[in-house]
């Protein structure tokens, strides 16, 4: 990570970001800049590092915030018409944390309206692209953070994963992500898409980028009751437990269905890590096929539940139009969601409803128990499991808009950590032939982040 | 023919007076406090905004279950209530569906009958809306504020006993300190579900919702009773449907059937673990429990105080623990305390006195005083009285008798000049003469000059005494 010391400037630093960010404004990375404010900060650190002070171990870095994280600097979308026009009051306990150190945010980052998507194209704000071809999609719902470190814009770049949003976009533009063990990072001033499996992480180049990030932004949050305690350290261990080590190679998300050359490099990933010195098997989990099924079930429910505020009575969007109380709720959030909302919102209302919540949600909950226990029995053999993150290559822009449930497909594979609530996080394992980013999954028991992190380490120092 | 028999099964809603709102930080008292001036982010429903359980309102729902002699669930969780009305920022209420905190249970009313508690379950309150013609104003104020719905087994079968053990309930959610128990104030509001049926196949209920007052409660079963009574004579159907009781007409009217219920959608509530009491938190808290409004009652059997007495003192919780305290240290005085606190109660003035300004020992002193003939009776009820009213606690009711001249006067050697005096007056000299012929009715009239010239303060036994030995 560079940071602001007395050769480098926090100003430079900064001024180079917005730039890049200009240079870049054509894959859409950005909903809104923070250029004015950014560089008010960058000169206050300036300012304080030359009177010797200490300005944190993140000092002048410039990165990229998803916007829906709450910030009282500037104002907070979520990439829905919904929130247009919403200045937060509240800043999220993680971006607090960030600042505390010096981070410094250029920009707030596009994303799926509401995190829901895979592709950032159900941005009310236009699509993000992918930093390797202009054609494709940068991923979602983080589709801007992570182009935006793909593009060399930013360091590092906040998103949130719900089922693969931080995963998948990493994937798909070659850059590290992390979605960490639920509970890590507080949740505190993120608007809330799935309560139940929404963690905060982040995307940069590197494992000790990754490290320091989270090292800052996870803890104890008196404001979020499902934080963990802080099991962070500050340092990363080296791979030299790595002889010690098992990892599990998931064979299902290896062969239909998936993209040959996404087995591919997945398999080459494999190769790499026993050549540091892990030993390598593979392991099949027939359980995981479910894991979609689940999600999507459990997802829109808590999706449509925590949708429920936003009703036009107090801030954000309200229709200019109505002739009584239904009927400003009804246009109101009619205009103010995307078509990707409100299927969520029908879906997850519907298995809620009475006569439909035991066989759907109940049943759900259910599997998902099933699912949990087959991950602990997994991981009484191994220390880590790895597979693609996604089954194929990042795809063409519209190609799925109208097939929601291809998009869901891509999930298939990102999903299953999630409601485990287990830490996973992406890696760039290579390139197809058409100079496609492909990353590789790894995945682990609750608050084993930083083995991960570590064994992602070993294969980065092969390089 | 046989009787239409009511059956009454009542969900009561009570405000815990927390510091605190249920899942936010901000101050749940807001009384006469600008609308809206009491919420947070949280109560606001700002997105990202996470609820985070008031440790407070946990530990006073296990006070309220353990008053209403509940079983108190270790392990509790929270869900979501899902409806859109103005009032309700987040769209969805935070409330125990599936596991509430306080299990089965039963309240015990004056009159010996039981009616058994179902369950309890704490949840947030909504706020209030105001409507103004074409316009309505929200005012959150009271959105978040805890609540425990108390929901009782279908065990009462009378007006008089709806009203009871409503009026019980509100006793003990007092006496065990959870609640302000203010009904004008909203802190205690009823639903009743009433049918009836001339068999013991229960009939179709009606619900009558948000009732705020005890005389309402009875009001409006009485209607209910026989409007549905009437309906069934006449050979038709009751329909299941939640009904509004309007105090003005006395009547109860349709507001929603069961066709147009609404699906609440009720979904576990995510952002708030599980509470997991330990049993030592529990019996902690039920060691430091206060006497209930039964326990004393059995306490104050031995006084053989009118049911109306004994009521109307453990409206007032301090008055009763004062009545208490005499008794335990002298049980034959505690009748004639009690007395003067039904006495004082009874009196509409005195409703809003500060009951805590007198001490068990001083009432004891007071009440020794009388028996001991140091004061009269009037004279008793009089200081008592001046106590409660006393600005300076200090003064003991031996000083305040002293400073009100009211100390009876059972000095021989006093009394003897006083009622020489009265004897040599002119004005008595025919009484005197009689009672010296043995015509003892006169003597009466002598005492009063006495009491008269001594302002009250003589004792008049020791004076009748006196006066005949002077004449015989």
């Amino acid at each position: 990570m560079i940071t602001a010391n007395k050769d480098i400037k926090a100003v430079d630093l900064v001024r180079e970001a917005l730039e890049k960010a200009k240079e870049f404004e054509e894959y859409h990375c950005f909903i809104s800049m923070n250029e004015a404010r950014a560089l008010e900060h960058a000169r206050e650190i300036d300012e304080r590092i030359a009177r010797g002070e200490n300005v944190g171990r993140l000092a002048g870095v410039p990165y990229a915030l998803k916007d829906n994280y709450l910030s009282h600097e500037g104002e907070t979308t979520a990439a829905a018409r919904m929130l247009d026009d919403f200045p937060s009051p509240i800043t999220a306990t993680a971006v607090a944390k960030l600042e505390a150190e010096g981070a410094i945010m250029i920009g707030r980052a596009n994303l799926d309206a509401y995190a829901h998507g895979s592709s950032t194209e159900n941005s009310y704000f236009g699509v993000t692209h992918n930093a390797h071809d202009m054609e494709r999609v940068a991923g979602g719902s983080s589709g801007g953070s992570a182009a935006a470190v793909a593009l060399g814009i930013v360091q590092f770049a906040l998103g949130s994963d719900t089922g693969g949003s931080i995963r998948q976009p990493a994937s798909y533009n070659g850059v590290y992500g992390i979605k960490p063990t639920f509970g890590t990072v507080s949740r505190y001033g993120v608007v809330a898409m799935a309560s139940s499996t929404d963690t905060m992480g982040c995307f940069t180049n590197n494992a000790d980028d990754m490290n320091l990030i989270m090292s800052i932004m996870s803890g104890k949050d008196a404001k979020d009751s499902t934080t963990l305690d802080d099991f962070w350290q500050e340092k990363l261990e080296d791979g030299k437990q790595a002889e010690k080590k098992k990892i599990g190679l998931i064979s299902d998300f290896l062969g239909d269905g998936v993209d040959p050359e996404v087995a591919k490099n997945v398999r080459d990933y494999a190769k790499k890590l026993e050549k540091a010195g892990y030993a390598v098997e593979e392991v099949s989990m027939p359980i995981l096929k479910y894991g979609l099924a689940i999600y999507y079930v459990v997802q829109p429910a808590e999706v449509a539940s925590n949708l429920s505020r936003y009703d036009g009575i107090r801030y954000g969007h309200r229709a200019a139009e109505f002739d009584d109380l239904d009927g400003l709720y009804a246009n109101t959030r009619n205009e103010g969601f995307m078509p990707e909302n409100k299927r969520r919102i029908m879906i997850g209302n519907f298995v809620l409803s009475s006569g439909f919540f035991d066989a759907y949600y109940l049943k759900a909950q259910k599997a998902r128990t099933l699912l949990i226990n087959a991950y602990n029995e997994v991981f009484e053999k191994y220390d880590a499991l790895l597979c693609p993150v996604a089954p194929a290559p990042a795809f063409k822009i519209g190609e799925k808009v109208n097939d929601p449930l291809a998009m869901y497909m891509e999930d298939v594979m990102s999903v299953p950590p999630s409601m485990a609530g287990l830490p996973a996080i992406s890696v760039p394992a290579g390139k197809t032939k058409a100079g496609l980013p492909v990353g590789a999954q790894l995945i682990g028991q609750r608050q084993s982040d930083q083995m991960l992190l570590s064994i992602a380490k070993s294969v980065e120092e092969q390089a | 023919m046989e009787e239409y028999k009511m059956t009454i099964g009542i969900e009561c809603h009570v405000q815990l007076n927390t510091k605190t709102k249920l899942f936010s930080g901000v101050d749940n008292d807001a009384t006469d406090k600008e609308p809206n001036s009491c919420v947070s982010p949280i109560d606001y429903a700002l997105p990202g905004m996470l609820p985070v359980l008031n440790k407070a309102a946990v530990e006073k729902a296990v006070r309220a279950g353990l008053a209403m002699n509940c079983k108190i669930n270790l392990i509790s969780r929270f869900d979501r209530k899902h409806y859109y009305y103005p009032d309700l920022p987040k769209g969805y209420q935070i409330t125990q569906m599936y596991q509430p905190i306080i299990g089965a249970g039963a309240v015990h009313l004056p009159d010996g009958s039981t009616v058994k508690i179902e369950h309890a379950h704490l949840e947030e309150d909504a706020g209030k809306l105001t409507h103004f013609g074409s316009y309505s104003l929200v005012d959150l104020n009271r959105a978040g504020t805890p609540l425990i719905e108390i929901v009782s087994m279908p065990d009462i079968h009378s007006a008089a006993q709806a009203r009871m053990y409503c009026e019980e309930l509100h006793h003990l959610m007092i006496y065990a300190g959870v609640s302000n128990g203010d009904l004008y104030q909203g802190n205690m509001r009823f639903d009743v579900n009433i049918s009836v049926s001339k068999t013991d196949e229960l009939g179709t209920r009606a619900e009558i919702k948000n009732l705020n007052s005890f005389r309402s409660v009875e009001k409006a079963v009485e209607y209910e009773f026989a409007r549905q009574t009437a309906l069934l004579e006449k050979g038709e159907k009751v329909k299941q449907e939640t009904r509004g009781w309007n105090d003005a007409s006395g009547k109860t009217t349709p507001q929603r059937s069961k066709e147009e219920a609404q699906d609440y959608r009720y979904m576990p509530e995510p952002d708030v673990p599980p509470v997991v009491l330990t049993q030592e938190f529990v019996d902690k808290i039920e060691h430091e429990m206060p006497m209930m409004p039964d326990e004393y009652r059995t306490r104050f059997d031995s006084l053989n105080l009118d049911a109306s007495e004994r009521e109307a003192i453990l409206n007032y919780p301090i008055l009763a623990k004062r009545l208490t305290e005499v008794c335990e240290k002298n049980v034959a005085l505690a009748p004639r305390v009690a007395h003067w606190f039904s006495g004082i109660l009874m009196a509409e003035e005195n409703v809003d006195k500060d009951y805590s300004l007198a001490t068990a020992a001083e009432l004891l002193e007071l009440s020794e005083m009388v028996e001991k003939k140091e004061l009269s009776s009037t004279a008793g009820k009089e200081i008592f009285l001046e106590m409660y009213g006393r600005k300076n606690t200090s003064k003991t009711p031996h000083q305040l008798a002293k400073e009100m001249n009211l100390l009876q006067e059972n000095d021989e050697e006093a009394l003897g000049k006083i009622i020489d005096e009265v004897l040599a007056a002119p004005e008595c000299a025919k009484a005197a003469e009689d009672v010296r012929n043995g015509e003892m009715k006169a003597i009466g009239f002598l005492v009063g000059q006495v009491m008269k010239k001594s302002k009250g303060k003589a004792n008049p036994a020791t004076v009748n005494e006196l006066i005949k030995a002077k004449l015989s």
